[in-house]
């Protein structure tokens, strides 16, 4: 059970493989449907993000937007945010599960409070998209004390003299902003360009796990499967998107695109 | 309870992560738009301090702007309301109808200066949109400005100006289409864009730098009328300085010279809009579009939807400089209604030859409340901060007239 998310990438990397990420938003499009989504797709799942809709997300591109949108809409609350992740950890202990989010969410309901309902309800890690560095120095070691992993981001923006003190304040999962953009547009670097952004940062520091996340698809996935783990997020809510609008079931849709990832990386 | 420092600028008194008070303001940013905001404060602080761009802007607030903005006494109302002295400083008589004129364009000249060829911006009631699309006519810079579909609508004719003048108005159709969703885009518009792109945040919201730009750009009001005031009365007189509180920018730039005088001798009193009052309702402190502020929120935390006839009101947010004022006790807060506003719009153009806008119409309504219950050598001076002709037909539709 400990360091789940450390876990997770050895396995992947055992068998020769990024670690597949995933980031759904929780409650999209309903509490239920979010869960059976996340179950459903698991199995070829080493790590699941979880989004905590927030309605003004200033990161976020235009799928994960209606994600969230959706999710607001069928009253996705905090609590219950916490009792979907504790049902999920009933049937997945191992499966590592880290939420995302904006510190609005975190602030609202107290930064102590909210750390302790995460261990509680088994969360493994938290990504807070506009808590940067330096300004996260306390949440990231509240986090640590709690033993949940406060995974710190690096974009293409950021200098190298920063990148080093980022990463060494990090803890075992560090993402990687492939492309200047929000969420969910397309890759506006070559892929030798991102590969070499990611080098940048493993030779800092080779030991720490670096993952690839913004504009993963089924198209540009298994070109960057030399990486220690990918994202896929927008892509995955696009399709959720779709199947609700053709009227199909988004949870065996949403699995089948899923597997057809982990096939591009195996 | 907060305590300003005195002879500090305003703007300056944030500690080394950007807090005001160690409460308001940071700079809760995604990753990516760090480095540019870090470089756009180095740019800042260095420009501010340089001469030359020192007279670059004032060059243009003279010969582009149309120099200092009026300031006079309404007899008429005065002698109506029967109380204390009003005055007016009118700076809707600027080149650009407002006080977004001083901050557009400050704008257009920094992103000049960084080398960069396009500027976006945020707008509500489109004046910060268009004085942003002129000031980059001007300066030969490729303009983009976001605004909520039901602005665009209900402001159509500063958005034809804006397309006029060749930007490029982007509809935004998420959430209440407002204000809010308009700035929550374009910030998005910039972590996607921000190697190229100049953000200007339309008020003294935002990140650090972004408020900071706003406010030492709109001072130019209270410099001017501090010269004003000592050229009617040979001293600062007692005084209230009556604004009216969207996102805040205008009110910054009014009291911006009078912040160290004791609030007995100048008294700040901002008017928000009833139903998007952060500041006057006692809201709680949350974090908006990368900055920590009194804010409207539900009980979850979510931002929530305010309501007002005016654009440029309604929004949840406020600027944390603004929240520094109101807990350090230097500024006072307070709000009008749509109703009371049209009211007071009524009255003032029934008596006098100014045409304020939806905006100042929420502090001169607090002025006529205020003034019967003063004495005569009590001076009430409003900020008339923007134009009305772009609410002439919500002023038709509310008030069945527009006056000539």
């Amino acid at each position: 059970m400990k360091n789940s998310i450390n876990n997770a990438f050895k396995i992947a990397k055992s068998e020769n493989r990024p670690a597949l990420i995933s980031y759904t938003v929780c409650g999209d499009n309903t509490k239920d449907k979010s869960l059976q989504i996340l179950n459903s797709m698991s199995e070829d799942l080493d790590i699941a993000e979880w989004g905590i809709p927030h309605n003004c997300p200033t990161a976020d591109g235009k799928d994960i937007q209606n994600s969230s949108y959706r999710a607001l809409q069928n009253g996705i609350r905090l609590s219950d945010i916490f009792s979907l992740v504790k049902k999920f950890k009933k049937t997945k202990p191992s499966k590592p599960i880290i939420l995302m989010g904006y510190y609005q969410m975190i602030f609202n309901f107290g930064e102590k409070k909210f750390i302790q309902k995460c261990k509680a309800s088994g969360v493994d890690g938290l990504i807070v998209v506009d808590l940067s560095f330096p300004d996260n120095k306390n949440f990231a070691k509240l986090c640590k004390k709690n033993s949940i992993c406060f995974v710190q981001l690096i974009a293409p923006t950021t200098t190298v003299k920063r990148m080093k003190e980022i990463i060494k304040s990090s803890h075992e999962m560090i993402y990687m902003i492939s492309t200047i953009s929000t969420t969910g547009s397309a890759l506006k670097y070559s892929i030798k360009r991102i590969i070499k952004n990611y080098n940048v940062i493993k030779r800092i520091k080779p030991s720490k796990n670096v993952v690839i996340g913004f504009g993963i698809t089924e198209k540009t996935i298994s070109n960057l499967r030399s990486a220690d783990g990918l994202v896929v997020g927008s892509a995955i809510c696009r399709e959720i998107t779709r199947s609700l609008k053709d009227r199909q079931n988004p949870v065996t849709n949403v699995s089948k695109l899923v597997r057809k990832l982990k096939n591009k990386i195996i | 309870m907060i305590k300003l420092k005195k002879k500090t600028p305003l703007i300056d008194q944030h500690n080394k992560f950007g807090f005001y008070g160690n409460k308001f303001g940071g700079n809760y940013c995604a990753e990516t738009m760090r480095k540019p905001i870090e470089d756009l404060s180095k740019l800042f602080e260095k420009l501010r301090k340089d001469r030359k761009f020192l007279k670059k802007r004032d060059h243009y607030f003279k010969h582009y702007l149309g120099g200092e903005t009026p300031f006079f006494k309404l007899e008429n109302l005065t002698k109506h309301l029967g109380g204390a002295q009003i005055w007016c400083k009118d700076v809707s008589a600027i080149n650009g109808d407002a006080h977004k004129a001083y901050h557009a364009t400050v704008n257009a000249l920094i992103c000049k200066e960084s080398g960069k060829r396009y500027i976006a911006g945020d707008t509500g009631a489109g004046m910060f949109g268009k004085n942003l699309a002129m000031a980059a006519k001007k300066m030969n810079l490729k303009c983009k400005i976001f605004m909520g579909t039901k602005d665009i609508s209900r402001q159509a004719p500063n958005v034809k100006f804006m397309r006029n003048a060749g930007a490029e108005v982007v509809p935004v159709n998420s959430g209440s289409k407002t204000l809010v969703d308009a700035v929550s885009e374009c910030m998005r518009h910039y972590v996607s864009n921000c190697d190229n792109t100049h953000l200007a945040v339309g008020s003294a919201i935002g990140c650090n730098i972004f408020l900071k730009i706003c406010a030492w750009s709109t001072s130019q009001i209270s410099r001017e009328l501090k010269k004003q005031l000592i050229k009617e009365f040979g001293e600062i007189p007692k005084l209230k300085l009556i604004n009216v509180i969207g996102g805040g920018s205008s009110a910054l730039g009014f009291w911006n010279e009078f912040i160290d005088y004791d609030k007995k001798h100048v008294e700040l009193i901002g008017v928000e809009a009833k139903y998007a009052a952060p500041l006057s309702t006692n809201a709680k402190v949350a974090i908006l579009h990368g900055a920590a502020q009194y804010c409207l929120t539900d009980k979850e935390g979510q931002i929530a939807e305010t309501h007002s006839l005016s654009a440029g009101l309604d929004y949840p947010g406020s600027s944390p400089l603004h929240g520094l004022l109101k807990d350090s006790g230097r500024a006072r807060y307070t709000n009008a209604s749509d109703k009371e506003a049209l009211a007071a719009f009524k009255l003032i153009t029934k008596l006098e030859d100014i045409r304020p806008s939806l905006e100042p119409a929420h502090a001169w309504s607090e002025c006529i409340r205020l003034a019967p219950k003063l004495k005569k050598s009590d001076v009430l001076v409003v900020n008339n901060c923007g134009k009305g002709y772009k609410d002439k037909k919500i002023y038709i539709e509310q008030l069945g007239y527009y006056p000539k």
